[in-house]
């Protein structure tokens, strides 16, 4: 199942690992460092959450992007019928 | 409160379920066969599907749940919307392409692929049935929320509509018809929550001492030598009513009743300090007044101290949500921006209400809602809620407790049993692919939202103390009753999207799973499709009586435990499947079942199980903390390795 498609996932989701990662871990050990506001009067909780929405859909589309139209073996579902 | 139905509301609202359903009739006749019927025939288009996965996703819990708690605790509730969004990386990431790849109606098929063995689908099929039956519960709750403000319904009756709603739904056209339900849903869920959020940056922020009914809520301090209890008292022509019950054990906490020396009603204060609540320097102490529910000798309904009425104008809790400080002491902003929305908060002081239970003398038990008054700057950080206080402790438990959770919700959205059946809606892998992109933008733009709904609700002056679960829904109603009929409506469309979705999932595992593959009973297409609808009345009759059940608990913490049940018990089988060759057919079943027994096993251990469920004490507790993921996740993906390790053939006859 090592396809490009699926390599290329691997990655995608290694990189949000570590971003959703350490949110939740600064969260956890270090809550004071989420009151900060350093940009606009805004604090880091708002803005790394925000961030990691707007990571997720442009990670999305990128994996879009990216991945082959249809792997060679996309159609595959219908031949058990 | 006293929810007054409104004609407009109940009008809007039956014109919404009946579109609904006849959308779902006029499409669903064609679906005959089993392919139609649980999978669409594959024919769904890839945008249709995306937004469709939004509206399968995007639950009562997130519209009604997120955004109260986001209401009355701050931000935390936010993490929630963080998490769900997170766990689609991974659904689509990992597993979406294999899924569809593998698999044909139900996710135990994709399981299954490799082996053909009936005791995956069994395990598979139970753990479909016991998710999605966990996640039903917080559906139907919120469908009896929702119904009560609207309709003047008990919540019963909520739940029951809902339930019979969508057993219709889904006995008359399955997947075809669920698909557009959850489409339409899902684009007027996103719509409506867009003009909702630009109605509140256009409306801006104003100061107040009360909710919108005009009642001012009094205070009294700095306490001094002149100003004491008794000094209140003569000022409220009122008597110092000796704390008697569980009165005499709050003294510490800081409680006094009044009871006034006309009318006999007793008025309830809590005591404040500043300097306990880091606001500001000096310890000045304030009376403020409080709210109280409770109950007289013949069971009557007690707010504030007096007989709760049934029509407005007559006794009621006074709605709460006001915002006591601006920066630079204005009393008004005017319009804001998205920015400038979160860093007026940010210097602004918000009331808050918290409660506790107290017991009578009696034996009755009064619930005391007091103001909070709290800095934006604490509104706006992680950690105020109950259930996430552990993470500014230095107790490594809380700190658990909330990894275990975000642990569980990343894991979760791609567990799913009803998200998972949705890739096989669309024709190909690459369609999945698109459909799932679609489907994250829809959902990260709506939970961008729930942070402004929930910050707009909590200033709104609307909010019932009671339930957090109403405040969306009347944050609408604090703009205008128009627009809460749509909310409202909408919201309950959404209970019914989803749990349409829930319910063909588990018909569709009680049929292939189940029915077909584990007790080989040979089924014609229209069979299959009869017992799945069979299955259908079934697992909706069981949500009704779960949904009546589970009244008063804040839905999204209910569906925090489902995504627990559906990460421990699906996910390692899932991703080992596709990443790990020595898999067996032993391995997935045990990690299937034990994942699923550890985790709702811990589930029912726990402090809240044993106070909200079982009417014991939290203390009786057997498991530290309420969240099982962090323990039965990893648990599962051991569970799996060494079963799988034990039970390998040797190296010849792996080739199956």
């Amino acid at each position: 199942m090592q396809t490009r498609n699926t390599r290329m996932g691997i990655i995608l989701f290694a990189v949000y690992l570590v971003l959703y990662g350490g949110f939740v871990l600064i969260n956890t050990f270090s809550p004071e460092s989420m009151e900060a506001t350093p940009i606009a009067g805004i604090n880091v909780a708002i803005l790394y959450g925000f961030g990691l929405i707007v990571a997720a859909f442009i990670m999305a589309l990128l994996y879009g992007f990216l991945c082959d139209s249809d792997d060679g073996e996309a159609s595959s579902t219908e031949d058990d019928q | 409160m006293i929810y007054e139905p409104s004609v407009s509301a109940a009008v809007i609202f039956f014109l919404f379920v009946g579109i609904t359903l006849g959308i779902s009739f006029w499409l669903g006749r064609k679906a005959t066969d089993s392919k139609g019927y649980f999978a669409a025939h594959g024919q769904i288009p890839w945008f249709v599907n995306g937004v469709a996965f939004a509206g399968d996703y995007l639950s009562a819990a997130s519209f009604l749940g997120i955004c109260g708690m986001i209401a009355f605790y701050g931000y935390d509730g936010f993490l929630y919307s963080i998490g769900y969004l997170a766990g689609w990386i991974v659904a689509l990431f990992v597993i979406a392409e294999p899924m569809k790849k593998l698999g044909k109606f139900t996710f135990a098929d994709a399981l299954d692929a490799k082996f053909n063995s009936p005791g995956i689908k069994l395990a598979a099929g139970i753990s479909t049935l016991a998710v999605s039956i966990f996640y039903l519960i917080p559906q139907m709750v919120g469908a009896g929320v929702l119904v009560q403000p609207l309709l003047g319904f008990p919540h019963w009756a909520g739940v029951v509509i809902v339930g019979v709603t969508v057993i219709l739904i889904v006995v008359t056209a399955g997947m075809v018809s669920t698909t557009w339900v959850q489409f339409i849903k899902g684009t007027l869920l996103v719509i409506f929550s867009a003009i909702l959020t630009l109605m509140l940056l256009a409306q801006g922020f104003q100061t107040a001492t009360g909710g919108n009914d005009k009642y001012s809520f009094r205070t009294f301090g700095p306490m001094s030598e002149e100003l004491d209890e008794e000094a209140i008292a003569r000022q409220l022509n009122a008597t110092v009513v000796a704390p008697d019950g569980g009165w005499a054990k709050t003294q510490v906490r800081g409680y006094v009743r009044f009871q006034d020396n006309e009318t006999g009603r007793i008025s309830t204060w809590s005591y404040r300090s500043n300097k306990a609540a880091d606001i500001a320097e000096g310890a000045d102490v304030f009376l403020d007044e409080a709210q109280t529910v409770g109950s007289d000798a013949a069971r009557n309904v007690l707010v504030n101290g007096e007989i709760k009425g049934k029509e407005k104008g007559e006794p009621e809790l006074h709605p709460v949500g006001h915002i006591s400080k601006l920066p630079g002491g204005v009393d008004k902003t005017g319009p804001v921006g998205p920015l400038s929305f979160f860093s007026t908060l940010q210097e602004s002081e918000i009331v808050l209400w918290g409660n506790q239970k107290v017991k009578e003398a009696d034996g009755t038990t009064t619930t005391v809602y007091f103001q909070k008054p709290t800095p934006g700057s604490r509104v706006l950080r992680p950690g105020e809620h109950p259930k996430f206080k552990g993470i500014r402790s230095d107790n490594f438990i809380g700190k658990l407790n909330f990894l275990s959770l975000m642990l569980a919700l990343f894991c979760g959205t791609a567990s799913l049993p009803h998200i998972l059946i949705r890739y096989y809606t669309v024709k190909d892998a690459a369609a999945a692919r698109k459909s799932t992109i679609v489907g994250i933008g829809t959902i990260g733009f709506f939970y961008v939202l729930t942070l402004y709904m929930g910050l707009g609700a909590m200033t709104s002056g609307g909010m019932d103390v009671t339930d957090s679960n109403m405040a969306a829904p009347l944050l609408a109603r604090s703009m205008n009753e128009w627009l809460f009929a749509i909310i409202s409506a909408i919201a309950f469309t959404t209970v019914l999207g989803t749990v349409s979705g829930l319910i063909l999932a588990s018909a569709g595992a009680v049929t292939h799973d189940l029915m077909s593959s584990y007790f080989n009973i040979k089924m014609d297409d229209h069979q299959k499709v009869r017992v799945a609808k069979i299955a259908s009345v079934v697992v909706g009759t069981i949500a009704i009586g779960l949904g009546i059940l589970f009244e008063g608990m804040n839905v999204s913490y209910l569906v925090g435990w489902a995504f627990s049940v559906a990460a421990s018990a699906n996910l390692p089988s899932l991703v080992m499947i596709l990443f790990w060759k020595g898999v067996t057919k032993q391995g997935v079943i045990t990690a299937v079942v034990v994942g699923m027994v550890s985790s709702l096993g811990w589930i029912l251990c726990s402090a809240d199980s044993m106070e909200k469920v079982f009417g014991m004490s939290a203390s009786d507790a057997i498991v530290p903390f309420g969240q099982p993921g962090i323990v039965t996740i990893p648990l599962g993906f051991i569970t799996l390795i060494t079963v799988s390790l034990l039970t390998r053939k040797p190296e010849k006859s792996v080739a199956v």
